[in-house]
């Protein structure tokens, strides 16, 4: 301490000049990057605001001389996809229909699986461990052919409870190692202690483990739903008309242009598909950071 | 008196590794028997055992006359205190100490009862509240006291409850628990690997090494009469001092014999221990060593010990000397003149002293 404040006395001015030098060339590059990163969005946003006439005449980067919500308005609900011209607005709905329902089963099951993982241990159950890392690792294409049957056998095929039951099974490699990383970290005298309690292997999962729960809960919903909403080679594959997620949606309205290419109408489309996510993580984004970063629960 | 634990012939493995070999303890109601070993020695798995926690390979587990095979730790009528306490993180002090209750459906009046007697019992009422992770060290080892007291167990299972605390604190809950147990008259299990903490609070102590049993015995049979030189070396400290020694019969008695660096040997006489083999180790504790002078009794000897270190510990001050090539601690009152370099008139009180067999380690007195 004394070495400091004596090192800092000598020459005071100097160290509080760079100091601030430092901390301005930082920022400086940190908003050049955060300037590199928005700009594609602000090019969307300023373009769907834009009708075609400008987007012809004007510079790409240029704002908006009359704000329109035509584009909007034609995304939701007028759009053609292919043959039919209703926007977004069904598909939209598709996928809530099956990120909702997904998202939620495949962190309640890797809830468990991490919890058994963790503190239930069984002769196998590392290996079974193993099995499901492995699962994350295995590339999407790998998995359409087998799966396309499995669905066919289940009578699923083209529905949204199939393309909600391939989520779950892709994620649950994923959602299995976030819990079971995490709950490694919760003592074993633990659950002892709430098996003399009398407590059972539900018990002490919903009354001990899931209140603890609420940051990796957040990482995995995060996870989960950015996953599932954005997936668009699962949707396309798995799904037929009327059961098509956003995502294949926003294809097909960008692939389907007759005549003109209504540059806004995509940008618009492609915002409202990209929405959700971009809410999830506002909304609960800094318990993802906070989740990824948590460390032993302290008892 | 029944018995209200006994372990019979409990084997334990891991895989190809044996835990614990061949454990038999019992305890009559009311004692307070304390497992003390080194770290690995088996002592917490023995008492996770107790507690149905971990499987036995063979042998039986009885509490309070029922054999407990199959039956598990919830019906097992016992209490756990943890090292970690191991308290519900998200839950308040009363919820903690009541979720047991809840669990087996106890009504809710009854609850609060038992809570609000236990609670005054161990003086956290101002704390009922809170969660664990605003509590102290101390106040979160009174809760965890506090779910196993409501509990109104057979058998209290307490597993290093006081090695996270510091050294103050430690004395204190000590104190607590060994009051515990008189107001209570409860039988407990308790593990550690303090062996202060074992002499003080047990009324029955089992020494462990290595999954086995090494001595059975109240603590004052422990300290005074070791089975075997581990024991005489783990408990106690200073440790006992253990010093090679050669024994020789004469007409009147045994003369011991032990070997000083360029000096004659030191010799004492034991007219009363029984025959004793050529070569042993002999144990003295460092208070059976005192200065002469100081020390008065049939078969108190002196002899002159050249003082290589002194150690002030406020009540007592130690003087380390060398015998047989081991350092000898000695315990001489406070206000001693011993100065290193000094030889000194030392006192040898074999009232207490314990053979050993160099061989075997087993001792022979």
């Amino acid at each position: 301490m004394t070495d400091i404040t004596s090192e800092n006395t000598g020459r005071p001015l100097a160290h509080a000049v760079r100091n601030i030098l430092l901390r301005w060339l930082l920022l400086a590059l940190l908003g050049l990057f955060a300037l590199y990163y928005l700009m594609p969005l602000f090019v969307m946003l300023t373009t769907s605001l834009k009708s075609l006439e400008e987007i012809r005449t004007g510079s790409l980067v240029a704002l908006p001389r009359e704000v329109t919500f035509d584009a909007w308005a034609k995304a939701w609900s007028g759009a053609c996809t292919g043959i039919q011209c209703e926007g977004v607005r069904p598909f939209f709905w598709n996928s809530i229909l099956l990120a909702v329902p997904a998202v939620f089963l495949s962190t309640l099951f890797g809830a468990v699986n991490g919890y058994v993982i963790a503190h239930w241990r069984f002769r196998g159950s590392n290996l079974i461990f193993s099995l499901m890392l492995f699962g994350c690792f295995i590339p999407f294409q790998v998995v359409l052919l087998p799966m396309a049957r499995v669905l066919g056998i289940m009578g699923l095929a083209g529905t949204i409870p199939g393309l909600i039951f391939v989520h779950v099974v892709y994620g649950l490699g994923f959602t299995t190692l976030f819990f079971r990383n995490y709950y490694v970290t919760i003592p074993q005298e633990l659950v002892k202690a709430a098996k003399i309690d009398g407590a059972g292997f539900f018990r002490i999962f919903w009354s001990i483990f899931l209140p603890l729960s609420l940051p990796i809960v957040v990482v995995t919903v995060i996870w989960q739903f950015t996953q599932i909403w954005n997936d668009f080679l699962f949707g396309v594959s798995f799904s037929q008309s009327g059961t098509q997620p956003v995502t294949v949606a926003l294809n097909n309205i960008v692939n389907s242009t007759t005549g003109v290419k209504e540059y806004n109408v995509d940008m618009a489309a492609a915002i409202i598909a990209a929405l959700p996510t971009m809410l999830v993580y506002v909304i609960a984004g800094k318990y993802f950071i906070r989740g990824l970063t948590a460390g032993s629960v302290k008892g | 008196m029944a018995h209200i634990l006994e372990v019979r012939n409990l084997v334990k493995n891991y895989g190809s590794v044996e835990i614990l070999k061949d454990i038999n303890v019992s305890i009559e109601s009311g004692e307070f028997l304390v497992l003390v070993g080194p770290s690995g020695c088996g002592k917490s798995t023995l008492l996770n055992c107790i507690a149905g926690l971990e499987p036995i390979n063979a042998g039986e587990i009885i509490i309070a006359g029922r054999n407990m095979k199959g039956v598990s730790p919830k019906d097992r009528d016992i209490a756990m205190v943890f090292q970690s306490y191991a308290l519900y993180p998200t839950m308040t002090v009363a919820r903690n100490i009541t979720f047991g209750m809840k669990v087996r459906g106890v009504d809710a009046a009854t609850q609060q009862a038992k809570l609000a007697e236990v609670a005054r019992q161990l003086q956290i009422e101002p704390l009922l509240n809170r969660r664990p992770g605003q509590l102290s060290g101390g106040q979160r080892q009174r809760v965890a006291m506090g779910r196993a007291l409501v509990r109104d167990p057979k058998l209290f299972l307490f597993d290093e409850p006081l090695s996270n605390l510091d050294a103050k604190l430690r004395v204190e809950m000590r104190i607590e628990i060994k009051r515990l147990h008189q107001d209570l008259g409860a039988s407990m299990v308790y593990v550690t690997h303090d062996q202060i903490e074992a002499m003080t609070l047990a009324t029955k102590i089992v020494v462990m090494k290595d999954g086995q049993v090494q001595q059975i015995g109240t603590p004052s049979e422990i300290y005074n009469r070791p089975a075997n030189l581990f024991v005489a070396d783990f408990m106690g400290s200073p440790a006992m001092n253990l010093l090679p020694a050669r024994t020789i019969r004469n007409g009147s008695g045994t003369q011991i014999e032990i070997a000083r660096d360029g000096e004659e040997p030191l010799i004492l006489r034991d007219h009363w221990s029984p025959d004793l083999p050529e070569k042993v180790i002999m144990g003295l504790r460092p208070e059976d060593i005192a200065e002469a002078g100081y020390r008065s009794g049939e078969k108190v000897q002196t002899a002159t010990c050249k003082v290589e270190l002194v150690e002030l510990a406020g009540a007592d001050t130690y003087v380390v000397s060398r015998l047989g090539g081991k350092e000898v601690t000695a315990r001489f009152h406070a206000e001693t003149q011993a100065r290193p370099g000094q030889s000194l008139e030392f006192a040898f009180d074999l009232a207490k002293v314990s053979y050993f067999d160099p061989d075997t380690g087993q001792r022979l007195n």
